[in-house]
């Protein structure tokens, strides 16, 4: 007990320096959450949906597309906000701001370093999957009151990715690598995992890989849940596959980040 | 004897193949300024994040503050600052948030950091810059600023690696005069420093490390005294003379007035005792010829009536930067 107070008040101490960075920025970061939802909404729902509605939604399971759409995007946005602050950022403590290095000439260890840094992105993603899931009620795009679970879905969904990518981006030798991952790992993660349509259209071997992938278990988990067509034992595999990610992770990113600041 | 707070023994640091520091031993005592004097690549930045904990040592003791870094780095950590080789301030945040940030790392209380901050600020003289970013921020003013951050905690230790190193040198001056400062209020300093002068000012004891290794060890004066003379006979040539007056010079070496004076006040090459000035030597560098001799006019006279005539000569004191080429034959700035 006093061993779990002593790790949790180290973790802590470590988050609130995000806290401090981000008092700076919240503005603009606030305001860009709500932009995004609402241009995506905007143009993919209503522009697109209204197309798609039109020739019949049997194929989506008979729902108007922004209801379908709504929460796939909620769990994109988690995966790219995940993405953006557990990579440039991780790898900017060490190179360009030295906020690691700083801290790790502190009782700080690493790994505590590292928790606080998937905490604070964890908090950040609750900040932005809550505003998304208001704006996509504002427009009416989430008809069950299921949506709510949505939350911790979506922000479950981010720390699968943030967890495991953290413990990555520490090692990495050049941020060129970022680049190469958003293009060739997150692209086309956003584009197949059943976000636009739904996997049914896919041919059988690349459903099978779909199926694998992290995105798509995050994109099918909030949809049953803001359609409220959840099934507990769909939930409890979805979850138990990204705990299972984030755990990895969090495994993980203690000894890598140890390795890399303790040389 | 006052209480050793560092001691290693064997310490080694292996990168691979590549030994950074070989096997070194050394005590450093509550209340002194230690110094680690040597080159680039000497091995005192591995040696310095050994003893700050953040770089498990390969082989040999180390304890630090009487704990062991391998078990009790965090608590051993807490009670340290730590002066980094480059600067590690957050640039996006104000000089007063920087300290917030620090100090919250150990877990100090909001009112306790505040107070510490009006401090430090002060002692540092960067009181009037506490609400300005740190981004603009001369070269100076931020190493002031790492200063003030490093002694958040009040740290029983204050490790400095290369304070001055990239300073012009006024600022390299207020640095040097803080450093004295806090050496006067008995706070216990370990530097590491490729600067004689530095050395000098600011070390009451210090190990000359070379190639990884611990060189010599003592204070600068009884360096000087052990591997040097009490003066320094600088001698230039023109371009052209110069390998020729290097060998005429070396031939005089071996006739011993030269390098003992005319009446042999020492005793020849062997290290004397204490206290005495000791070690006669003629050293050939690329550029100019040193004369280690008791008397440095008498040697000078000397060589003119050989019939060379150097371009510049110079009558020094001896200095630590005479204390590491005498011991490597290298120069410190190499």
């Amino acid at each position: 007990m006093a061993r779990l107070s002593l790790e949790a008040r180290l973790t802590w101490r470590a988050l609130r320096a995000w806290f401090t960075v981000y008092r700076r920025i919240w503005r603009s970061s606030v305001f860009s959450s709500v932009l995004g939802p609402v241009l995506y909404l905007g143009a993919m729902g209503f522009g697109l949906g209204s197309l798609v509605d039109r020739h019949g939604t049997a194929g989506i399971g008979g729902v108007p597309y922004l209801e379908f759409l709504a929460p796939a995007i909620l769990a994109v946005q988690a995966m790219q906000s995940a993405l953006a602050e557990a990579t440039f950022p991780v790898y900017g403590a060490v190179k360009w701001d030295y906020r690691y290095v700083a801290a790790r000439a502190t009782p700080l260890r690493p790994v505590d370093i590292y928790r606080g840094h998937v905490l604070f992105i964890g908090i950040r993603l609750v900040m932005t999957s809550a505003i998304f899931l208001a704006v996509a009620a504002a427009f009416g795009s989430v008809p069950s009151p299921w949506a709510v679970a949505a939350l911790p879905a979506a922000v479950l969904t981010g720390l699968a990715f943030a967890a495991p990518i953290a413990a990555w981006a520490i090692t990495v030798r050049r941020d060129t690598a970022f680049n190469y991952a958003f293009r060739f790992g997150m692209t086309p993660l956003m584009l197949f995992s059943g976000t636009f349509f739904p996997l049914s259209r896919l041919p059988g071997w690349l459903r099978l890989i779909a199926y694998a992938t992290p995105l798509w278990h995050g994109v099918a988990l909030c949809r049953a849940l803001t359609l409220g067509t959840a099934t507990a034992g769909a939930v409890a595999i979805h979850v138990t596959y990204l705990l299972a990610l984030t755990g990895a992770g969090l495994y993980a990113g203690g000894r890598v980040y140890a390795r890399r600041l303790y040389a | 004897m006052s209480e050793v707070l560092v001691r290693a023994r064997g310490l080694t640091k292996r990168f691979g193949s590549f030994t950074a520091v070989d096997g070194i031993d050394f005590d450093l005592y509550q209340g002194e300024a230690f110094g680690f004097l040597g080159p680039n690549g000497a091995g005192k930045s591995s040696t310095m994040r050994m003893i700050s904990c953040v770089s498990p040592p390969t082989d040999g003791e180390l304890a630090v503050l009487g704990r062991d870094p391998r078990r009790d780095g965090p608590a051993i950590r807490g009670r340290l600052g730590v002066v980094p080789q480059e600067d590690t301030l957050d640039v996006e945040l104000t000089v007063r948030e920087n300290l917030l940030v620090y100090g919250r790392y150990f877990g100090l209380p909001r009112a306790v950091i505040r107070e510490r901050t009006e401090q430090l600020l002060d002692f540092v003289q960067l009181a009037d810059r506490a609400n300005d970013m740190v981004e603009p921020l001369s070269g100076g003013m931020k190493r002031r600023l790492t200063i003030a951050r490093s002694l958040i905690n009040e740290p029983d230790i204050l490790i400095l690696d290369e304070p001055t190193t990239g300073l012009d040198p006024q600022a390299r001056h207020v640095v040097w005069d803080r450093l004295f400062r806090l050496k006067q209020r008995g706070v216990t300093l370990i530097l590491t420093t490729h600067y004689m002068d530095e050395a000098e000012q600011l070390c009451d004891r210090l190990v000359v490390m070379d190639h990884a290794r611990i060189a010599a060890e003592g204070s600068p004066r009884e360096l000087i005294d052990r591997y040097s003379t009490a003066e320094v006979l600088e001698l230039r040539f023109a371009l052209d003379a110069h390998d020729r007056a290097a060998e005429q010079i070396k031939v005089m070496g071996t006739e011993r007035t030269l390098l003992v004076g005319a009446n042999g006040s020492s005793s020849g090459t062997a290290p004397a005792g204490h206290g005495r000035p000791s070690r006669p030597g003629i050293e050939v560098l690329a550029d100019r010829i040193l004369l280690y001799v008791p008397d440095g006019d008498a040697a000078l006279a000397e060589v003119i009536a050989r019939g060379l005539v150097p371009a510049t000569s110079l009558v020094r004191r001896a200095t630590l930067e005479d204390v590491f080429l005498r011991l490597t034959g290298r120069s410190l700035e190499d």
